[in-house]
């Protein structure tokens, strides 16, 4: 198994996100994460999903997702020619005690206390996953009440965009 | 909706060769004037512009504003059927028979749910469909109202595509959509789900040719590089096989199909999808391939060194066990749909593109570049091709019951109708044989569920077969347990004037089940016995049942009475005809691959297995 992230054009129908995961969820994918949001291009929709599957299969779902009507545009963004983003929100056990432990280590991290109680803050990380992961392991000892996190978030590094075509 | 700068628009009719009619043809009127009408009225006006004539279906609730201008409608036919999913299959039979679009209709709930079985089989085999179904008003959407189902949600998993509608301005660019795309690239079903709010409200109706799909762009032109690669293939191979399948006869590919092969000497199997692609009297061909495909079609594909698969897709019944399906053979894969080549069976070749097109390239690419190899008769290989077709030729042993053999019957059926006959069947040992001992020689012919393997398909498939090409003579070819599944679309038939002929092949069983049972299951007949024929208390009589319903129906027990029962049949062509052939239950299928083994261990009879053995010193020679 490998992790592969796709980038995907869709128009901005009704029922477009349930065809395209239920494809995925048929033919027996497992969506890591996925992320979902307009584009620069009124009626398009951007998905980034990320999935874990070989790579001969990967090839049949993604032509089979080019198959759906609604289906713009499918791009692999690999890892070494794009820029991914992670985005969480932890809330951390943290009394007046530990309080000031906690904010070194969000400091060290680059990472941001949002909400701050008598016995808890809640940390906001952005960053490759990798250290949004690294982060997690730190909080841990403190108690970690939640988590949320949004799906991944991926672009290709230089100029070009993959919206270019699609607009025209 | 506002749609994004993505122009790229395409028209509702792509051009063709003048020569063949192309499926479901746009009238060209010029644009009205803008015309207040409802969303009803634009429903049956945009289904008269896009050439519809046959709408199979039933009305209720939250269809009936659109059946109210239904009935001033001078162009469309309405038949009205006794259950929804006769209106889906006819849809597919008249397709399937025609080439056009079939179109059926519904109403909300389960009227649309019981369209569900007919769009998976409309589905798996590729058949250019319209559904149109009421729903619930937009504000009610989503409260379990009465009659509400989610059809749309239900069915994305087994249609090409579909709208919900819930706006009347919507109507006629989402039918035309839809129409469009169940025609174009691989064909299939969509569904247009129309709220009934919609359907009352008022638009401003101007009709427009264009569709805009910016994510819908199939392609039929094969790549001339990939169509270079397959010819140099096919002109060094020494033995090729065509491997063709239901998309020669959705493209209408058959008369390419036949120049290339005669043009290069190469035999021909048909698939089950494929029957009556190539003519079954041609001396190249070489029968159906698969579970029950005959010797000479699936030896020819073990021992090639090339398979040229067009508009075929690898499918489990076909190629068996799949790592020793074809061992020794390259592949060239062709079909309009791309996830279709590499997803089975990777390919040497493969080629994007309509089956129509690829086949006149590859020959015009092998005359341009590749000419000295038509001159290349491959003689090894016919000997022993020929050998094989002389060996085991398709057959049966005549059984001892006294009672009508299956194959006989289903042969008579085919000789007296004649090649201009269209065959119907279901699924089980009814629908192997008559896919086996009905002679098919042109495209068109051979209706049947394939993929899905739908039980009771064959009478309503019939029945819109019957209505979409009246001049021929159409057979339903059935089981006695189909029949049991669809049977009252005879009522449909007798009332609306569609004279179809049903031959049940009743072995008072689910046949291919008991055929498993015996094989497979130490022959512990659980529950596949039905009761319907010899010696039994014959529930329901179905002599009676056709002519409670109006039909013709008439008993065969004897193959000697079999010749006088089908003159009959043909010979009545005012009301439909029911012919109940007594058949022993203890006739198979065969030849047989067993389920998941390889095509090597194929069963000429049960357990005879062709003797190869003479084969071995060409075989040293092949690797």
């Amino acid at each position: 198994m490998s992790r592969h992230t796709l980038s995907v054009l869709v128009e901005d129908k009704p029922g477009v996100l349930t065809r395209f995961t239920g494809l995925i969820a048929r033919r027996g994918f497992n969506i890591h994460s996925l992320a979902v949001g307009t584009t620069e291009l009124e009626g398009l929709s951007r998905i980034t999903v990320v999935v874990d599957v070989e790579d001969t299969p990967l090839e049949q779902v993604t032509k089979q997702l080019n198959k759906l009507i609604n289906v713009i545009k499918i791009v692999e963004l690999e890892p070494e020619s794009s820029v991914r983003r992670a985005h969480m929100i932890f809330k951390v056990r943290a009394d007046a005690a530990a309080r000031v432990q906690v904010a070194t280590v969000v400091e060290m991290f680059g990472a941001r206390i949002i909400d701050v109680a008598v016995d808890a803050v809640s940390v906001e990380a952005t960053g490759e996953q990798d250290k949004v992961d690294a982060l997690h392991r730190v909080l841990e000892p403190f108690g970690i009440k939640e988590i949320v996190q949004s799906g991944t978030l991926a672009i290709g590094r230089g100029s070009k965009s993959m919206t270019d075509r699609a607009g025209r | 909706m506002a749609g994004p700068a993505p122009a790229r628009t395409q028209r509702t009719d792509t051009p063709t060769p003048a020569s063949v009619p192309h499926p479901g043809t746009v009238r060209r009127t010029p644009s009205s004037q803008p015309e207040v009408i409802t969303g009803a009225q634009a429903v049956i006006r945009t289904l008269e512009r896009l050439g519809v004539d046959t709408v199979f279906g039933l009305p209720g609730g939250t269809i009936l504003p659109t059946y109210d201008p239904m009935l001033d409608s001078e162009q469309i036919d309405h038949v009205l059927v006794r259950h929804e999913q006769g209106a889906g299959h006819a849809a597919t039979g008249y397709a399937a028979a025609t080439g056009r679009v079939g179109v059926c209709m519904a109403t909300s709930g389960p009227g649309a749910t019981n369209l569900v079985t007919p769009l998976a089989d409309a589905h798996m085999d590729s058949v250019p469909v319209l559904a149109i179904t009421g729903q619930q008003s937009s504000k009610l959407l989503g409260t379990d109202a009465f009659q509400e189902a989610d059809i749309v949600g239900m069915t994305m998993p087994i249609t090409k595509h579909s709208f919900l509608v819930t706006r009347p301005e919507d109507i006629p660019g989402a039918i035309r959509a839809a129409f469009h795309i169940a025609r174009t690239g691989r064909p299939g079903p969509v569904l247009v789900d129309i709220t009934k709010d919609a359907q009352v409200a008022t638009l401003e109706f101007v009709w427009d040719d264009d569709v805009e799909l910016p994510g819908y762009r199939p392609v039929n032109r094969p790549h001339a590089k990939q169509i270079r690669e397959a010819a140099a293939l096919i002109a060094e191979s020494r033995r090729p096989v065509i491997y063709a399948g239901g998309g020669i006869i959705r493209s209408g590919a058959h008369a390419e199909l036949r120049a290339l092969a005669e043009a290069t000497g190469i035999p021909v199997t048909t698939t089950l999808m494929a029957r009556g692609a190539f003519p079954d009297s041609h001396p190249q061909h070489l029968g159906m391939p698969g579970m029950h495909g005959t010797v000479p079609a699936v030896a020819a594909i073990q021992k090639a060194d090339l398979l040229i698969a067009i508009g075929s897709r690898f499918d489990d019944r076909v190629t068996g066990e799949l790592e020793t399906f074809a061992p020794y053979a390259k592949v060239i894969h062709a079909d309009i749909d791309p996830a279709e080549i590499g997803k089975n069976r990777v390919a040497e070749v493969p080629i994007v593109g309509d089956a129509r097109e690829v086949l006149s390239a590859l020959l015009e690419e092998l005359r341009g570049s590749f000419s000295a190899s038509l001159e290349d008769a491959r003689e090894s290989w016919w000997t022993l091709l020929n050998g094989w077709k002389e060996s085991y030729p398709l057959g049966y042993e005549p059984g001892d019951t006294g009672l009508c053999d299956p194959q006989y019957v289903i042969e008579r059926i085919s000789t007296l109708t004649g090649p201009e006959g269209i065959y119907t069947a279901g699924v089980g040992q009814h629908q192997m044989w008559a896919a086996q001992f009905v002679e098919y020689e042109r495209p068109n012919s051979w209706l049947n569920s394939g993929g899905l393997g739908t039980m009771g398909y064959a009478v309503p498939a019939a029945m819109g077969a019957k209505k979409g090409e009246p001049d021929r003579v159409v057979w339903a070819i059935d089981g006695d347990g189909c029949f049991q599944m669809t049977n009252q679309e005879l009522a449909t038939c007798v009332i609306s004037g569609i004279p179809i002929k049903v031959a049940i092949i009743n072995n008072s069983s689910l046949g291919m089940v008991r055929q498993w049972q015996t094989l497979f299951y130490d022959g512990r007949y659980s529950h596949s016995d039905l009761n319907t024929g010899h010696e039994t208390v014959r529930v329901p009589d179905f002599v009676k049942l056709a002519e409670a319903y109006g039909c013709l129906g008439l008993r065969v027990d004897r193959n000697e009475d079999v010749d006088r029962a089908i003159e009959q049949a043909l010979a009545v062509n005012d009301r439909p005809v029911v012919l109940d052939f007594t058949v022993p239950a203890d006739a198979m299928v065969w030849p047989m691959v067993p389920a998941g083994v390889s095509n090597d261990s194929i069963q000429y009879a049960r357990d005879i297995r062709p003797d190869f053995s003479s084969e071995a010193a060409e075989e040293g020679e092949i690797r």
